[in-house]
């Protein structure tokens, strides 16, 4: 052999052939999915360190692999994350019984991975037997957080503190589930000493304070703690002193009769809580109690006031001492004036979430409007993620507030009657968000809405070059509008859209692209079964999923359901589901 | 998951286009060829041209137009305002062999002219009702909300019916509101009326469709678009316990959601709605008649509402014979009771779901009935 060619294909085998235990050593440094999935396409000797050090795989669509797969890939993974149902389902779109349920999941990783430590799941399906399950089966068990999630009563809560020894996170989030007491609480062992976060700021049933306190007593690495509507001022006081160490505190009901001395207690057990950033619950908060809060916002970087209806001076008061706010969630209660001393009140804010407190009223004529959206934007300039549920907005409005914040990266606004134009110009709402692609060049998650025509969706397509995620309801004119976002946005990865004109020629020109999405859905549309059969008749790799649209008489009306899969069709779905096969 | 809401009440939605389902056919067309449909196919009462209703069994016919054969809906000891005190006969069973629900979009616009308010009572209307309210351009203080699927701004004559067969459905806001001609604008009715679908007249005007501007609706029926705004259901159920009771208007009692499925014997698909809504049987009644407008409850003794006199001899009659139809419920334990016995807290707090019952159906309740009202007279 040429000496020089061996040299050189020696000398190119040597700097992609680490030994193996060092490559394993780097990767196991890397956490990002993304980036292992980029690592593990580089060799197959790459591919397999990858697998061998992934600790933590994401699941972003439970039916786009099965637990099987999973397993053969990542021998060693100790924390899952699954996301089940389409978004919608938040918003009952999705009939009950659809699927994504956790069990199948959770028996094969009983058996391959015994050793499991975390589980996050969102908008999935979870029974008790799951949860009992989970509790026997995985004896290293530490963290479980559910949200969204449905299935589940606080029977299972109770096998989980009762059998997870070393449990460190439990966080139930905003689930549909049956709230029968709160007696879980009591079943924490006597002993027990390893909870770092505690959320069960959804549930509704009275725990056993006694319980509480002393659990919280014991916990000394507790960190968040976020405690139901029944826990009262005097017991949060209570349980403050116990954790001045808390970073993240949800608090009960923020109402009830103190005298002078318990307020005081109050105060200064606020005081004592010098590590706070985050501070949620504050049901019924009103005047008479914020101030309490007012030394411990100094630090606060997010403030969740979105179970607090709260009125403008209320808001205003209270984030003149968050100075460092970062996010804020609040109702609409406050108004624009509200919005308007958060905007000279925090200038690091990064993200505003506004929730309509009446969405179904729509006599009133209160809530926010485009002024206090424009306000904000005006003084926050970091702002990047709105989350704005208001009842009426211009085109013009929009325009400016993305000028102000080009930075933006996640823009969704909920003008909350279906189809309602600019109120000024009477114009849809076209160039507002025509503005908001053209100007937000990192735009990742677009929400639209009011009166929207194609146009709309040809800036979409032509200039959010870095879109996501987005979302579409009661807009467009035609198939054009569909077609625009999927032969336009390369990065597209999640399409939801209801009550819109498109139909089977909008959905087949994506023939190219949902197999590089994770999942496109489509209600209340124009698809018939013909196209939705094309569509898995040329795709093969794409599960279809129709349902019958319950709510539309025609007989030809479906909800439709695209994703790519590994898995093939799926194996539980429920009779009104059908997957279309090739 | 929820069958969408009939009747949606939101506020100022204008719907200017309306999905045609393709099965709607064979029926005669008015000037401008839109038919509407009555859910029994009785295109009488509620309104309908005489010309739109050859789809009609000769049968049905004969109920045309006659507000004293028109069947509302009315819970036990509630009867809905301004109604006549007779109950309507509905004929007896014979539907019309293309029911379609009221709210189906019809296919082109009807003729303004040709809708008479041909309702029984004051809150009965059929979807063309609406159309009275269309009258013309109102200012109003609220802007549009306008559902348009072919949208071009301020154009005006887009024909946008074609083929728009799904859109009956738009998660539920379907009160079928043919719109006027060109020239009229589609304006949100301005009453307790059931919320506009989005129409696709065939002449409609498109310049109304970006001029809408919502009329103050009083949503007496706060049906709603199904999943829209689109919230969290805990957050929803949440927030209507933390929104203090001084801003309330209308007094909404109690927290959270209560969403009960309505069902009616014959009716293609089911309703929802939020008992929460409502503070007593009439106005949930109201509602119901709205909703299921044509449908008629057998009226019973009950002990929530005072004063009225809701059965007379004629009622009951009728009743028995079964060409009544009466509102049922099911409880907690599952048993089917009649509506109207318990106090309303009572009720909603045991009330599963809702049944619009036929008469004949109901015959087991009915002794219930018949004692309450010989109790009363």
């Amino acid at each position: 052999m040429d000496p020089s060619k061996s040299r050189d294909s020696a000398e190119s085998t040597r700097v992609i052939q680490f030994p193996n235990d060092v490559l394993e050593r780097i990767l196991s440094l890397i956490d990002s999915h993304r980036d292992r999935n980029a690592v593990s396409l580089v060799s197959k000797a790459w591919y397999n360190a990858e697998r061998w050090t992934r600790r933590h795989v994401f699941i972003g669509n439970c039916y786009a692999v099965s637990p099987q797969i999973v397993a053969r890939r990542f021998p060693n993974i100790r924390s899952v994350m699954l996301k089940g149902k389409p978004r919608f389902s938040d918003f009952n779109l999705v009939p009950p019984n659809w699927g994504a349920d956790v069990h199948g999941w959770l028996a094969v990783f009983a058996d391959q991975y015994p050793q499991l430590e975390e589980l996050r799941l969102k908008r999935m399906t979870v029974t008790d037997e799951s949860l009992k399950f989970l509790a026997r089966k995985f004896h290293n068990f530490r963290v479980l957080s559910l949200l969204s999630c449905d299935g589940f009563s606080t029977d299972g809560l109770e096998a989980i503190a009762t059998d997870c020894r070393h449990l460190t996170e439990l966080d139930i989030q905003e689930n549909g589930i049956d709230d029968i007491s709160g007696n879980w609480l009591s079943c924490f062992p006597e002993n027990f000493t390893s909870l770092e976060v505690l959320n069960f700021a959804s549930l509704s049933s009275d725990v056993n304070f006694d319980a509480l306190e002393r659990l919280v007593s014991q916990c000394k690495s507790l960190k968040i703690l976020k405690v139901n509507k029944s826990i009262t001022l005097e017991q949060l006081q209570r349980l403050l002193v116990r954790a001045p160490q808390l970073t993240e505190l949800g608090t009960g009901s923020f109402l009830q009769e103190l005298t002078a001395h318990q307020y005081e207690e109050l105060e200064r057990a606020f005081i004592g809580c010098k590590y706070l950033d985050a501070l949620s619950g504050l049901w019924e908060a009103t005047t008479l109690y914020l101030p309490v809060l007012y030394p411990a916002c100094t630090n606060l970087t997010f403030l969740n006031l979105s179970y607090a209806a709260l009125q403008s001076e209320e808001l205003a008061k209270l984030v003149a001492h968050c100075p460092r706010l970062q996010r804020l969630w609040v109702l609409d209660t406050v108004e624009d004036v509200g919005l308007e001393a958060v905007a000279s009140s925090c200038p690091l804010l990064e993200e505003l979430r506004v929730f309509p407190a009446d969405p179904y009223d729509q006599d009133i004529n209160r809530g926010v409007t485009e002024s206090g959206f424009l306000a904000v934007s005006l003084g926050c300039r970091k702002l990047h993620y709105v989350l704005y549920f208001c009842r009426q907005m211009t085109n013009a409005a929009v325009a400016r507030i993305v000028q102000n914040c080009p930075g933006f990266t996640h823009f969704r606004l909920c003008i909350m009657k279906p189809g309602q134009p600019d109120y000024l110009t009477n114009e849809p709402m076209d160039e507002g968000f025509g503005a908001v692609v053209k100007t937000c060049t990192n735009l990742r998650r677009l929400g639209v809405s009011g009166l929207l025509t194609d146009l709309t969706f040809e800036y979409i397509g032509r200039y959010a070059k870095n879109l996501e995620t987005l979302s579409v309801a009661f807009a467009g004119g035609s198939d054009l509008g569909m077609k625009s976002i999927l032969v336009g946005c390369p990065k597209l990865r999640k399409l939801e859209i209801r009550d819109c004109p498109f139909g089977n020629e909008a959905l087949l020109s994506g023939l190219e692209k949902y197999e590089s999405m994770r999942s496109l859905w489509m209600s209340a549309c124009k698809v018939t079964l013909h196209g939705c059969k094309t569509l898995a008749t040329q795709r093969p790799r794409l599960n279809v999923e129709v349902m019958k649209d319950e709510e539309i008489d025609d007989g030809q009306s479906y909800k439709v359901y695209v994703y790519r899969t590994v898995a093939g069709p799926r194996t539980d779905a429920p009779s009104f589901v059908q997957t279309l096969c090739s | 998951m929820s069958p969408p809401l009939l009747g949606v009440e939101e506020g100022g939605g204008n719907t200017s286009t309306v999905a045609t389902s393709p099965s709607i056919d064979g029926a005669s067309h008015d000037c401008l060829g839109l038919k509407e449909r009555n859910y029994l196919g009785l295109s009488d009462c509620s309104s309908v041209d005489s010309s739109a209703v050859s789809s009609l069994s000769d049968e049905n016919k004969s109920n045309l137009n006659l507000k004293a054969t028109e069947l509302t809906l009315g819970l036990p000891g509630s009867q809905s305002p301004e109604r006549e005190p007779k109950l309507c006969l509905l004929s007896s069973g014979k539907l019309d062999e293309k029911p379609l629900f009221p709210l189906l979009p019809l296919k082109d616009g009807i003729c303004s002219s040709s809708l008479q308010k041909n309702i029984a009572s004051g809150n009965k209307r059929g979807f063309s009702d609406t159309i009275d309210e269309f009258s013309e351009l109102k200012s109003s203080k609220y802007p549009d909300g306008n559902w348009m699927f072919h949208a071009t701004g301020p154009a005006p004559e887009t024909a946008q019916c074609g083929g728009q067969g799904k859109f009956p459905g738009n998660a539920g806001m379907k009160a079928m509101l043919p719109s006027r001609t060109s020239g009229a604008q589609a304006t949100v009715p301005k009453e307790a009326l059931p919320k506009p679908a989005p129409e696709c007249p065939r002449a409609l005007n498109g310049a109304g469709v970006s001029q809408t501007r919502a009329s103050n609706n009083a949503p007496a029926a706060k049906a709603q678009v199904v999943g829209w705004p689109p919230i969290r259901s805990y957050r929803k159920n949440t927030l209507a316990t933390t929104s203090k009771d001084n801003d309330e208007v209308d007094g909404k009692p109690g927290p959270g959601a209560l969403y009960v499925k309505v069902s009616m014997d014959g009716a293609p698909y089911l309703r929802k709605v939020d008992l929460r809504n409502y503070s007593t049987y009439q106005e949930l009644s109201s509602s119901l008649e709205k909703m299921f407008s044509g449908f008629t409850i057998g009226q019973c003794g009950s002990n929530g509402t005072p004063g009225r006199e809701m059965l007379n001899e004629s009622k009951l009659r009728d009743f028995l014979h079964g060409s009544e139809y009466v509102l049922t419920y099911e409880d907690k334990d599952g048993d089917w009771m009649l509506v109207g016995d318990v106090p309303w807290e009572m009720f909603i707090d045991s009330c599963k779901r809702l049944k619009i019952m036929k008469g004949a159906d109901a015959i087991g309740l009915a002794p219930r009935a018949l004692e309450k009202s010989k109790a009363r007279n």
